[in-house]
């Protein structure tokens, strides 16, 4: 108990020393240039969480009968888990436009976009073991090609998605060449660079990309040629099988075309996995100079990764701009990149389950806890609920990055852990 | 010379683990939110005197940023050592990300200003109208670098901390073997990591006197890329690069587009990564099996 109380004590005072001044002592900028303002109580609440938290994780860990490395042990889903949760999970899906909520559709078409990204960029990170932080560069390729062959050829959706998909893809292996030889934290830092290269590109490019107002009216995507449209013409949807014209039913088969894409990543992403050409890029993820010895093509092999996983980041882009209407380079920041990642990492590096479930938790699950926040704010009258219904987005990224490292020191394995090869001898 | 500071910290961390603090940055960011914080208030205590005032907010924000990048170790790294690779990666990003949005929430997303406090400057030379002036914060920069850097040098050469900093370098698990404690070596790298990031954090909040909570992302790209230019592990090579990267940044600016002149940073962190992995100053990597 006492060393309990000493290193919980300890720890409030470095907390003390951490939070004081930025926690206690806010800048704001007043009237005649920055003010300094005191803001005690906050401090002390943070202080106060540090040494309870702390005592608290003592006494857990050190109650009787518990042995410290039961916090490490992996969580075992039984083996029949997933056989029934992921199938249960897309007829979740697939019946959800049933209850006609606008709400409920939109934000599962959202939750689908960032399950697409994550399967897409769990084939470079999760399969063949390259981290790349420049995702959202194939992402933005993908919206850009699509958005500019629309604007300035007329081309619909259906003939730029594939356009897209292939031109993030020549994206990924004009990156992929350079960064051959590369380990991979100098990886991580070159796909960085080349999302941030293209961000700025895209900014200041004004006379191909309109720079930061970006490009507005992109067209809508057709279903065998309809339109979805208000009005009552031979060539809307609503027109031609006779019924009333309603927006839902465009963010209905919006939803529905990002979800037959997603299922597209993930089984071609499956079939993959048991061709030669994924086992060559989990053999790369493992040991890269065994791979060598072996005679596996590394270059090829990285190649593909790259080419593979900006083909349906691409694919993903050009989705985001026909559902937006309207991309600017505002929506293709690192912050983006580090959401995705932060989606891939937590569903377990690899595996396919894990990272619908991860994307499902922190893009879903975040945007449900503010809904219900600010209804039990509205409900009860209380200041509290609703303060923290509107603060919750700032607190979006700081819990992604709280939940990445203490993923990575508790499980670094992910929630689902799925990186066992596939193949076993 | 900025750059050069902070690309040290990076340059260090990664001699002796072999991993890329891609917090550093970001504690940087911190360095000079405190170094504001404490010129505040030391201006609110009645302190004038900019020469105290400034002495004792170096002392307050290198000593705070130093637990920073103390506890980042503890909390972020330590646990993952002997993880795979790509683990200490991953948590340092997360680690990245908490820093720069607990800075956000804590003391708001918009730019803080902040007005000179070292005016005018010395005329080096006067004709036609035009003034080519070095002001004295440029002065003050450059002999802060260059104090720190003796300083530092000497700490790594001549101490025993550094004796013990370059063994751990060569071979960490020798180093524990011989009774060296690795884990406090390594935290105090961090720790003095740290502290010259903060320092780099005063000077750039003095030079520029704008800062928000998004400096910590580019500055660190930057010094990243001074660091592998100059040869990643090599103290020297890290001042180096960072002059290189600023002067290539200034004529780029000036001859070019200044648009674009974060493009050609990371342009040439490319493109030395490519041709010459190892840097200007650095030794070739053999990796063992």
């Amino acid at each position: 108990m006492r060393p309990a109380v000493r290193d919980a004590v300890l720890s409030a005072l470095i907390a003390l020393g951490l939070f004081a001044p930025m926690v206690g002592l806010v800048l704001s900028n007043g009237e005649q240039g920055l003010e300094l303002h005191g803001r005690p109580l906050a401090a002390a609440v943070v202080v106060a969480l540090v040494f309870f938290g702390r005592l608290g994780m003592h006494l857990w860990t050190h109650r009787p009968g518990h042995e410290a490395r039961t916090i490490r042990k992996s969580l075992k889903v039984p083996a029949g888990t997933s056989k029934f949760l992921a199938p249960a999970l897309l007829a979740a899906a697939v019946l959800l436009p049933l209850t006609g909520s606008r709400y409920y559709v939109d934000l599962g078409t959202l939750v689908l976009t960032y399950v697409m990204l994550g399967w897409g960029l769990n084939i470079v990170v999760g399969l063949a073991g390259l981290l790349d932080l420049g995702y959202v560069a194939f992402y933005a390729v993908g919206a850009y090609s699509y958005a500019l062959l629309a604007e300035t050829f007329g081309l619909g959706f259906w003939t730029c998605l594939p356009l897209a998909g292939i031109l993030a893809a020549f994206a990924g292996i004009l990156l992929g060449f350079p960064v051959l030889r590369l380990r991979g934290d100098y990886l991580a830092i070159v796909t960085l660079a080349f999302g941030e290269i293209i961000r700025v590109v895209l900014i200041n490019w004004v006379e191909l990309t309109h720079g930061p107002n970006g490009i507005t009216d992109i067209p809508r995507p057709t279903l065998f040629g309809l339109r979805f449209s208000m009005d009552d013409g031979d060539d809307t949807v609503a027109g031609f099988f006779g019924i009333e014209a309603e927006t839902i039913q465009r963010v209905i088969f919006l939803y529905y075309v990002i979800l037959a894409l997603a299922l597209l990543t993930n089984w071609v992403t499956l079939r993959l996995r048991r061709m030669p050409l994924g086992r060559a890029w989990e053999a790369l993820r493992e040991d890269e100079i065994a791979c060598k010895s072996l005679g596996i093509n590394v270059t090829n092999t990285k190649l593909t990764a790259f080419a593979t996983g900006a083909l349906f980041g691409g694919f993903a882009g050009a989705f985001f701009a026909t559902r937006q209407a309207f991309i600017s380079p505002e929506s293709f920041t690192f912050i983006e990149s580090a959401t995705v990642l932060a989606i891939v990492v937590l569903g377990g590096l690899g595996s396919q389950l894990g990272v619908a479930l991860a994307a499902l938790v922190m893009v879903g699950g975040l945007e449900m806890l503010r809904d219900l926040l600010s209804t039990i704010g509205e409900q009860m009258g209380s200041e509290l609920f609703s303060g923290l219904a509107g603060e919750l987005p700032t607190y979006r990224m700081l819990i992604f990055g709280l939940a990445l490292v203490v993923m990575m020191v508790l499980r670094p394995r992910g929630l689902v852990s799925g990186r066992t090869p596939t193949a076993r001898l | 010379m900025i750059y050069g500071l902070i690309a040290v910290g990076y340059t260090m961390v990664y001699g002796i683990i072999g991993m890329i603090n891609f917090a550093h940055g970001d504690i940087f960011m911190v360095g000079a939110f405190l170094s504001l914080i404490a010129l505040l208030a030391l201006a609110g205590l009645g302190i004038t005197s900019i020469p105290i005032a400034l002495a004792l907010t170096l002392l307050f924000a290198a000593g705070l940023a130093a637990l920073y990048g103390w506890t980042v170790e503890r909390v972020a790294y330590r646990p993952l050592r002997g993880s795979f690779r790509l683990a200490p990666l991953i948590s340092a990003i997360g680690m990245s990300i908490v820093l720069q949005n607990f800075v956000q929430v804590s003391q708001g997303a918009r730019v803080k200003p902040m007005t000179a406090l070292i005016p005018g400057g010395w005329e080096l030379m006067n004709q036609d109208g035009f003034t080519v002036q070095l002001s004295w914060m440029q002065i003050a920069i450059v002999a802060t670098t260059l104090i720190v850097l003796t300083i530092f040098t000497w700490l790594v050469t001549k101490t025993p901390l550094g004796r013990t900093m370059r063994a751990c370098e060569q071979d960490l698990k020798m180093a524990g073997l011989l009774g060296i404690d690795t884990d406090r070596t390594i935290s105090l790298t961090f720790v003095i990591g740290a502290a010259l990031a903060a320092v780099a954090g005063l000077l750039f909040l003095l030079y520029y006197g704008v800062i928000d909570f998004f400096i910590g992302f580019l500055a660190g790209v930057k010094a990243f890329t001074a660091a592998v230019l100059g040869g990643i592990g090599s103290l020297p090579g890290a001042v180096l690069g960072g002059l290189l990267i600023g002067l290539i940044e200034v004529f780029w600016s000036a001859y070019f587009s200044v648009e674009y002149k974060d493009v050609a940073a990371f342009a040439i962190l490319i493109l030395v990564l490519i041709f010459r992995p190892t840097g200007i100053l650095g030794r070739a990597e053999v990796e063992k099996v």
